[in-house]
This record gives structure tokens, sequence and C-alpha cells, in this order.
């Protein structure tokens, strides 16, 4: 019996569904827009944290050394920094290298170039470029230089300057942007995911509200609470599946649209994003297009069902 | 069958029904008249416990119906098949499915469904129209699909609210004797009405209300406002 009530449930939901019509499109359309601001929320979050890895990537210090250090001495240096668990990475730009990145820097400035070449050695030092593991981390690794254990190893008297403190205040203030916009774009997801399901809940309600004289001639022929619930639930459950289903391919002309016209902007192609996440995403859709259609659909028949 | 013990129900300060008693035994035809705002509805709403009373109790055999739980209350009402004035079928169904559904939601298996429902659909005469849906059918037609759906699950009782109500003499000839012919196979029916020529056909029991009260219960009945 379970079974074939289970069935019945199952098709009696589906012809209203099909047979309601227009009534069906509306909250498929509303359904619709709730799970494009959720996907647009996925979308904004990942263009969001594509430019804080970049922006991060961007920051670093550099440790300049007098021009006449020897080799031997920076590598010493390099080595202790390499040890420090706040390290990523360490590139060494040797005085030659420098002298070359310098001359490409400056290749159409030809009164610097003339004036190097008036100089009979290099001026310029070795440098080593430090990446930390985290923005906030830079502090750390710039004191590390002040400490005894680097004084030891005869740091001080080889290093020219760190540019880590004429640095600070840019890095500072871009550490705070970054963690406010998280907190900000987190806080406005959620509000716009909350108005947006209550929208969906509402409408929800208003069709199950037209139906309450149905409700009531059910209850009169004498249909049990589950088997008057069941099928507007699943009427909600092909709601959220069809709207899933319309805002995955909604997403793919607007993920190519996007893809092209941001993505130097963000620094993630959103349609390739979008490709290698689909299966993901489309379980998200999925997902909570089905629990907004059947929960709003339990919550709104409940009181249609008291006696 | 049903017994109203001096039943009394308000609407905030307007009385409907005022002290109310009356018995309705096994296989009778009984016809409720009165004016509109008489309290005949109340009467019926009272029966199939969409109404508590204010006062007093309704007892299908032993039970208080306004006593029953959630579930044996569904269970009470597959006891009962209702008609409206108003039909009341369900929009989004097919007549097929309007009588179908009735059995569904008393767990019928789908060979009985299968079995019965043609069957009815023919006694109401509606065989050729089992796809349509409701508003494709004319008054007469709704009508005799609400009472194909009332006795598909074989009640002990059905109430009838003003089922001719909507209906011109000929369709409300044709629902009458619908009604009677079910009556005639034991089933015990409760009708509201005011149609005079309804009531004098019929010639079965008659109870006539007035502002809320009984002021006449005839056996033989004739329609006396």
């Amino acid at each position: 019996m379970f079974l074939i009530n289970t069935k019945r449930i199952i098709v009696s939901g589906y012809r209203n569904f099909i047979r309601s019509g227009f009534i069906s499109i509306s909250s498929v359309l509303i359904m619709t827009v709730t799970l494009f601001v959720i996907t647009s929320l996925i979308f904004v979050q990942a263009a969001l944290n594509s430019s804080l890895n970049d922006i991060k990537e961007k920051v670093d210090v550099t440790v300049y050394f007098v021009s006449d250090t020897e080799v031997s001495a920076i590598e010493n240096i390099e080595e202790a920094l390499k040890n420090l668990p706040e390290v990523r990475d360490i590139t060494y730009t040797s005085q030659d290298q420098a002298l070359v990145e310098f001359k490409e820097r400056h290749s159409n400035d030809y009164l610097t170039l003339q004036a190097l070449d008036e100089l009979d050695e290099n001026p310029l030092g070795a440098s080593l470029n430090i990446k930390a593991k985290d923005p906030s981390q830079y502090e750390s690794i710039s004191k590390y230089f002040e400490s005894d254990d680097a004084l030891s190893r005869g740091a001080l008297t080889v290093i020219d300057k760190i540019d880590y403190h004429q640095n600070k205040i840019v890095i500072d203030r871009l550490t705070s942007i970054i963690n406010g916009a998280k907190k900000l774009g987190f806080a406005v997801s959620l509000i716009l995911v909350l108005i947006s399901i209550l929208i969906t809940f509402n409408t929800i309600r208003l069709i199950i509200y037209m139906s309450r004289e149905e409700i009531n001639v059910m209850k009169l022929v004498g249909a049990g609470s589950k088997y008057i619930r069941g099928p507007f639930i699943v009427s909600g459950i092909f709601v959220g599946v069809v709207s899933s289903l319309v805002t995955i391919i909604l997403f793919i002309p607007v993920s190519i649209w996007l893809g092209n016209q941001i993505t130097d902007f963000v620094g993630i192609n959103l349609y390739s994003y979008y490709k290698s996440n689909f299966l993901q995403l489309f379980i998200i859709m999925l997902g909570s297009g089905v629990a907004i259609g059947s929960i709003s659909s339990v919550f709104a028949i409940h009181r249609y069902l008291q006696k | 069958m049903i017994y109203f013990n001096n039943v009394t129900k308000k609407y905030r300060e307007s009385v409907s029904l005022e002290d109310v008693s009356i018995t309705i035994t096994q296989g009778e035809f009984v016809a409720i008249v009165g004016h509109s705002g008489a309290g005949k509805t109340t009467l019926t709403k009272l029966i199939l416990a969409e109404e508590s009373p204010t006062e007093g109790t309704v007892f299908f055999e032993s039970t208080d119906i306004h006593k029953l739980s959630k579930k044996d209350l569904t269970n009470f009402r597959r006891k009962v098949g209702v008609v409206f004035q108003d039909f009341r079928l369900l929009s989004n169904k097919t007549v097929y499915e309007n009588i179908a559904f009735a059995m569904e939601a008393v767990e019928k298996s789908e060979e009985d469904i299968f079995q019965d429902v043609p069957h009815v659909l023919e006694l109401v005469d509606l065989t050729s129209k089992s796809f349509y849906f409701p508003h494709q059918l004319s008054g007469g037609e709704k009508q005799r699909l609400a009472i194909a759906r009332a006795i598909i699950t074989q009640p002990d009782l059905i109430i009838a609210d003003e089922p001719t109500g909507n209906l011109d003499p000929i369709n409300t000839n044709e629902v009458m004797n619908l009604l009677k012919k079910i009556n005639d196979l034991g089933t015990t029916i409760i009708l509201t009405t005011h149609n005079k020529t309804v009531l004098d056909q019929i010639k079965k029991r008659v109870i006539t209300l007035e502002n809320g009260r009984v002021i006449r219960d005839d056996k033989e009945g004739k329609y006396m406002l």
C-alpha cells in the first residue's frame, strides 16, 4: 500500500504541476531568480577569491644588499630565511641580473642609460625577493632581520635596505580591504539569499492558499493529511528541478559573456570556472531548488491541514 | 444514526442554530428546508465537523463527532459522502480522476478503482466525458460528477447541501432521481434545499428550520414556508 500511495502521490503531484500551467511557470520563474542569485554569489565569491589571490601574489618583501656583498653571505641569509615557517618562496636576483632588468625597464630612457654607462662598475646590488604564505606574515619576516639570529650571521652589515617598511602601509591596507571585502561579501550574500528564499516561500504559500478550497474538499472526501500534503510537496520538488535546469542552462551564455568581458579584471575566466565546476554547481542548484520547493510547501500547507 | 442533542451554534453574537435536537435513522431520506440563513448549511457543517457546536453534542452512532482525533475524523469522513451546491470538484483533475481520487483517499486498490469508477460513471451517465476537466462540463454534469464522487466509496451517509441550487429544472430532476435511487439502495441521505417542487416530488421526511430553530418535522412533508 505504501508503494501504491507513493506512486499515486508522485503522479498526482506531477499532474498538478503540469496542469497548473501558468501558475507553475510563474513559480518556476521566481525559483529560477532565487537559484540565479545563489549561483551568482558563488561566482562572485570565486571571482573575489581569485582577485584576492592575485593581489596577495603581488605583495612581497625585497631585501637589497650592498653592491660588493659576497655571494656566500647572501646564500647564508637565503638559507636561514628558507627555514622560517612563514616563508613560501625566495627568488635570488644577482647583481648582473639586476643590471639587465634595470636596463630593460629603462630602455626608453636614454639619459639614465647614458648615466649608467658613465660608471665603471655595476651600482646595483643583489637582492632576495621573499614571498610569505600569508600577507599578514610580512611583518614578522621583516622583523627577523632585526633579531639577534640575523645579526650573528652578519646580515646587518651587508643589507642595503628592506623595502617592507615602504610597502607596509600599502600591505596593511590591502590586508584589511581583503578581509573587509570578504566579510561584506558574505553578509550581502546571506541577505540576498534570505530575501530570495522568502520571496519563493511566499509565492508557494500563495499558490497553496489558492488551493485551500480544494484541500478542504480532499479532507471532506476522506483523504488523510499525508495524502493531501504529498502531491503539493512533489509539485514543489518539480518546481525546484525545473528551475535548476533552467538556471544551469541560463548560466552557459552568462558565463561565456562574463568570461569574455571581465576575465582580465577579476583574474579568472568564469566560463572555464563554470565548466570545471559544472557538476558541483548543478548539485548545489538542484539541492537548493528541491529543498526550498519542498520545505516551503510543507510549511505553507501546514495550516490548512489542522482539522 | 445521527443524533443532534440540544445543539446551539453561535458565530460571535449571531445565533445560527438554537437548541436543535434531531434524530436521523439509517436509510432515511431527510430534507432540511428553510430560508437562507435559517441554519441549514451550519447543520451540515456540524455533521462533517467542519464547525464545532457552541453547546450540545452531535453523535454519529455512538461517537461524538467533535471529540474525534484528527485521524479518527479522517476515518469518519470516509463514511460520509458530500455533495455541494457549488460542486467543489478538483479543477486540476479529470472526471475520471476526481472519482478515482475519492477511492485513492480511502486507500482502495488499483483493481477496485479500475473496476468501480467506470461503473459509477455509467450510473451518472458521464462515461463519454471521462477525460474532461470540470470546467468543460455543464452545471448538471458537474453535479452528477459530484454525486458520483460521493457514492463511489459506498458511504453510509450522503449529505447534499443544496445540490440543485445551481441547476435548471431538468437537471434538478435528474439529480433528485439519482439521489432517490441511491437512497433506495440503502444509503441515508440528508438534503438541504429551498426548492419547493423538489420536496413535493420526493415525498419524504421534511425538517423545517427558521432562525436556527426546528419549527416543523413532518413524516411525509411538504414545503410549508
